[in-house]
């Protein structure tokens, strides 16, 4: 049962993945793009991470698509890929890298020592990352809420209009 | 019987290498940006399934602080996007090299 879903449930990814970077429409590319991370989302329900599954929904799928497709609107891009490609020597290279960077990391994947297995957590997800998050990770916690502050700092002045 | 933690690691190499490919092949920076996204959650994938075979919930606690991260700099990064729109009226990463050499 577990094995089915996860079959079904990658090829969604990969599927999703393969049409973000093939097709040649912004917008297609980015509805392929929720579909890879709600896919994703389920992968970490099936991995007993609920509370980051409910995160990438709210956090990727909902928030920062919805900046992308804004963007995407705003800008109206798809132009720029028609005519020639100045650079298309360099292009075609990116399928062979692309293939070694695959195998080199599968073969990672598979052939590591792998750590010993653990046993399995106590106490609710949301309970546990909770607690870690304010006791042993408080600092970075802290950093995280001075990033996004300079974050919006920033975008505001980028954003500005020239007087 | 569970599906190990070597098979979710394939899928994210998959999913890391494709997103590799997608920077290197497309010209329009926004989907540059999405590519970049998928990198991201591929090492978040597998950061999950470490975790997961650990029995630890640090691995999680690592991937919710590169979901904030990524928040910002997907903020950061279109903003810039616009404002070079808005002084080139064009949006293709190869008219981008006045910091190149």
């Amino acid at each position: 049962m577990e094995w089915v879903a996860f079959v079904i449930i990658s090829l969604i990814a990969l599927g999703s993945a393969l049409g973000l970077i093939l097709k040649r429409n912004a917008i297609h590319g980015a509805l392929f793009l929720v579909a890879n991370l709600g896919s994703i989302a389920a992968l970490y329900l099936m991995l007993g991470a609920e509370f980051l599954a409910a995160a990438q929904v709210i956090v990727y799928a909902g928030a920062i698509m919805v900046l992308f497709v804004f963007a995407i609107m705003v800008l109206i891009p798809g132009k720029e890929e028609t005519g020639p490609d100045p650079r298309r020597v360099w292009r075609l290279l990116a399928l062979p890298l692309g293939t070694a960077l695959l195998l080199v990391l599968a073969v990672m994947a598979v052939t590591g020592r792998s750590p010993a297995a653990g046993r399995p957590p106590v106490g609710g997800n949301v309970e546990t990352i909770g607690r870690l998050l304010f006791t042993d990770y408080l600092f970075p916690f802290e950093l995280t809420s001075v990033l996004l502050l300079a974050a919006m700092v920033g975008v505001l002045l980028l954003a500005r209009r020239r007087a | 019987m569970s599906v190990p933690a070597t098979y979710y690691l394939a899928l994210a190499a998959a999913l890391f290498s494709i997103g590799v490919v997608g920077v290197i092949i497309r010209r329009n920076p926004l989907v540059i940006f999405m590519s970049i996204e998928l990198m991201l959650n591929a090492a978040n994938l597998s950061f999950v399934a470490f975790g997961h075979r650990l029995g630890s919930p640090d691995g999680q606690v690592v991937v919710f602080f590169v979901m904030a991260v990524a928040a910002a700099e997907v903020a950061v990064g279109l903003a810039i996007i616009v404002a070079i729109f808005r002084l080139r009226r064009r949006l293709s990463v190869d008219d981008l090299n006045l910091m190149r050499w």
